[in-house]
């Protein structure tokens, strides 16, 4: 019988289906892909129960809601009155996380366009290694920078009583996104294909009119991600800020008092609080206060850069 | 706190089968004491181990009570209720040895005028309700050079730590908290880095980590009375009011190795290492 010619294709791909039935390591490659993918939703699932598990106990039993979230009263150690108010603590949160943004995303993402754009091949790759280097500081290295060099150096420039406050932590925070921003904003300005830049330069274009109508309205999802990976890494960091801002329990008026964050309040007392005791507990409600702040923060990123595509 | 980390992590992957590790977990203010010893004790046993960290007198003895270290440092007495929970947990009795002394030192940036406070005057700063927001409320007409508006910028540490609880229970007594605000560093290190670059404040720690970019103030027990400067002396003979016992706890009757380690702290090189860490050793009775 003659084989029609439109059955061709169907019978190779069967041929090839068969074939590729007996390579178990595509197979295995194949398992071991999909294991990494499914890994981080199960870690995600798995990080969550855990936090929930470690504060149902409080949200049941302990928890009243206008004084978790509207008193800033904290201390878990009192003799007289045991309080557990975070709104002092979640403004720190914000406002440190939102200062140091305006500081690092600017100046994050004019060094991303200058490393790829201006900048000659050769001092690219030295800067390059210079910035990534800035993200290989330990954060208590940090917070030392943060006590002894920029501590006496706001005092006596903006003549205030201390200098660790919101404005030191925004610095040091801003110093620890730079990198990330950076290097994934500088990847997203490679990534935008060389012919955009030649047809720029064909019609007359300069250099900035290059990178400000062309490159970046075309690489807007990638610096939009370098923007937001830095606000996680402001939001997350704990050891440098419990430093910088002088982890003091009060809302901060200006950029000049101190301030405390979720995230240091958790490193400070988490080591203290015995197992399964109720300031534990709390401190697990803290963790999941963050956790959905960051799921907030991760869920607009993504729906704002879908609705760009759109 | 990291560096002790790190240094019991350099112990554990030192030691082989044969060394006998002694985990000794607890208090900031003990642990350099502690490190001091251990490294000590390694040249004259060197078959046994010590691994040392910090992490806060609170969490030495959270460590005691779940069975995870052999001794805890701690610059506190143990509680009442924290005695029967390890009772309870591993079934043992805890003991107690008092390993030195240490004068809790105030101290302020040298360019602070005053030499000396009183306890109310220190009360009056960190204690709740206290008034004294100012340094001109502390002592009239007292003015910090380049301090801005006189502020007092208050430095306390963190809740678990021996020396943040000794110093309420010394200053505050029994049933007062501190004041909100104050800025609760993690080390008895930091508050003095920080004392030390800011005009406006004020810190305490034990008298070992005192270096002399900062002014430890004169204590007195009563506005009025003489005040006495915190020394090996004055903690000797207790004549300087905030000073304190540091103390070691094992669980149960310790073991040989132990127990060997508790007696060599007593022993006179035990004691130099002790006055060289800027503590006091335990007067002979």
């Amino acid at each position: 019988m003659e084989v029609k010619l439109t059955e061709a294709p169907v019978l190779a791909m069967e041929w090839r289906k068969k074939k590729s039935n007996k390579l178990k390591s595509e197979i295995a490659i194949e398992f071991i892909i999909k294991v990494g993918g499914y890994s981080s939703i199960v870690l995600i699932l798995a990080i969550l129960f855990f936090i929930l598990k470690e504060s149902y106990p409080f949200l049941m039993n302990n928890f009243k809601f206008d004084e978790f979230f509207l008193s800033t009263n904290w201390n878990p150690a009192s003799v007289s009155k045991i309080n557990y108010g975070i709104l002092a603590l979640f403004v720190g949160t914000l406002v440190v996380t939102c200062l140091s943004m305006l500081l690092a995303v600017p100046l994050g993402l004019a060094c991303a366009f200058y490393i790829s754009e201006f900048c000659n091949p050769k001092s690219r790759e030295i800067y390059k290694i210079l910035i990534e280097f800035l993200a290989a500081i330990p954060s208590v290295v940090w917070g030392f920078v943060a006590i002894m060099m920029i501590n006496p150096l706001i005092i006596n420039t903006f003549n205030v009583p201390i200098g660790l406050n919101v404005l030191n932590a925004s610095i040091i925070l801003a110093l620890m996104s730079l990198p990330l921003i950076v290097s994934v904003g500088e990847d997203a300005l490679r990534a935008v294909p060389e012919t955009y830049r030649e047809a720029a330069e064909a019609m007359g274009a300069t250099k900035w009119e290059v990178a400000t109508r062309v490159l970046l309205p075309a690489a807007k999802n990638g610096l939009m991600a370098a923007a937001l990976l830095g606000v996680g890494r402001a939001l997350g960091e704990t050891m440098a800020v419990l430093m910088a801002t002088g982890h003091s329990i009060q809302i901060p008026q200006s950029v000049f008092d101190p301030a405390r964050t979720l995230t240091a309040t958790i490193a400070a007392e988490l080591g203290e609080s015995p197992k399964g005791g109720e300031h534990y507990q709390a401190l697990f409600a803290i963790g999941l206060v963050l956790f959905i702040l960051s799921f907030i923060v991760n869920l607009s990123a993504d729906y704002l850069i879908r609705g760009r595509r759109k | 706190m990291k560096t002790a980390f790190l240094l019991l992590f350099i112990l554990m992957s030192c030691s082989r089968r044969e060394h006998k590790l002694i985990q000794n977990k607890g208090s900031d203010t003990i642990v350099n004491l502690a490190q001091a010893w251990a490294e000590e004790y390694k040249k004259i046993k060197p078959e046994v181990a010590i691994a040392v960290s910090g992490g806060g007198s609170g969490t030495g003895i959270a460590a005691l009570i779940n069975g995870t270290v052999d001794i805890a440092n701690s610059s506190r007495a143990i509680k009442e209720e924290e005695k029967a929970q390890a009772q309870k947990n591993t079934g043992k009795t805890v003991q107690e040895f008092i390993v030195g002394l240490d004068a809790l030192a105030v101290f302020v940036h040298p360019s602070n005028p005053l030499t000396g406070l009183s306890l109310e005057e220190i009360a009056c700063i960190y204690g709740e309700g206290g008034k004294c927001e100012s340094w001109s409320d502390v002592r009239a007409g007292t003015v910090v050079p380049g301090c801005k508006e006189n502020k007092i910028i208050r430095i306390s540490r963190q809740s678990n730590s021996g020396t943040y609880q000794y110093f309420r229970e010394a200053i505050l007594g029994e049933n007062t908290d501190f004041k909100m605000g104050s800025m609760d560093l993690n080390g008895s290190r930091e508050a003095i880095d920080l004392v030390e670059k800011t005009p406006c404040a004020i810190g305490y720690s034990g008298m070992g980590y005192i270096t002399k970019n900062v002014k430890a103030l004169c204590i007195s027990g009563k506005a009025g009375s003489d005040c006495v400067s915190p020394s090996l002396e004055t903690a000797t003979d207790k004549t300087y009011p905030i000073a304190r016992e540091l103390y070691m706890y094992t669980s149960g009757e310790p073991s040989l190795e132990v127990k060997a380690y508790m007696e060599w702290t007593q022993s006179d090189a035990a004691k130099e290492i002790i006055i060289k860490s800027g503590y006091v050793p335990v007067p002979k009775k």
